[in-house]
């Protein structure tokens, strides 16, 4: 009983950190502030679901597969927004009018690419 | 012009938590259920009206990480054990296709 609303708790902070990782992607004016807020929001979110699942169904193939799924989520989803992100910044999108530093495209020209 | 827009989404907002949470008859798994696919709602309009090509990738990478985590809730809603399995491929498929979408907008070969 206890341990299925320490499940419940994990799953809904999940769910709310799910959603508000969606609102940033469809409020933030450029590509760089709506893939921070999106990937890092939901990454944590889902995996918060995915630990919930994990309490609920304790240690059975349920859970590890669960416990798979966060693994799998923590090592993939920042390789793929790095490299969205480099390659957005190589093809010329540019940033948005708010934004005050670009520290990369900086050293890019430092190193005359 | 500005006010009617935050007042605009604070109505759809509320409008949809009022529906899903006190008008809606049903389990609570089936709720958040309800939630996470709004969200998943919201990515298709990235996806579809995104204004640069990088951000429809990151909105396709963004919805493959929302439907791991909904089809975890169905596997709990149904008890069956092979959601998790479709989550984990779907999880493996997801990283390598947008490793080449990032690969193809940055403009090398996928043999680079």
């Amino acid at each position: 009983m206890i341990r299925q609303t320490i499940g419940m708790v994990f799953i809904w902070m999940g769910i709310a950190f799910d959603f508000l990782g969606v609102l940033g992607l469809l409020r933030l004016p450029d590509v760089y502030t709506r893939l921070q807020a999106a990937t890092k929001c939901i990454t944590f979110g889902t995996a918060g679901l995915l630990f919930g699942v994990f309490i609920m169904k304790g240690f059975s193939s349920f859970g590890f597969k669960a416990l798979l799924g966060i693994v799998f989520i923590f090592l993939t989803s920042p390789t793929a927004a790095h490299a969205i992100s480099r390659a957005a910044h190589r093809s010329g999108i540019p940033l948005a009018e708010e934004s005050v530093i670009d520290l990369y495209q900086a050293d890019r020209e430092l190193k005359g690419e | 012009m500005r006010v009617a827009r935050w007042l605009l989404g604070a109505a759809v907002l509320g409008g949809l938590a009022y529906l899903n949470f006190f008008v809606f008859q049903g389990p609570l798994l089936v709720k958040l259920i309800n939630v996470s696919l709004f969200s998943s709602l919201f990515v298709l309009f990235r996806v579809i009206y995104g204004p640069s090509p990088a951000d429809r990738i990151v909105a396709v990478d963004i919805l493959g990480v929302l439907i791991i985590g909904l089809l975890a809730l169905f596997g709990l809603f149904f008890d069956q054990g092979f959601f998790l399995d479709i989550a984990l491929i779907w999880a493996l498929l997801s990283f390598v296709s947008s490793l080449a979408f990032a690969k193809i907008l940055e403009g090398r070969r996928l043999d680079d």
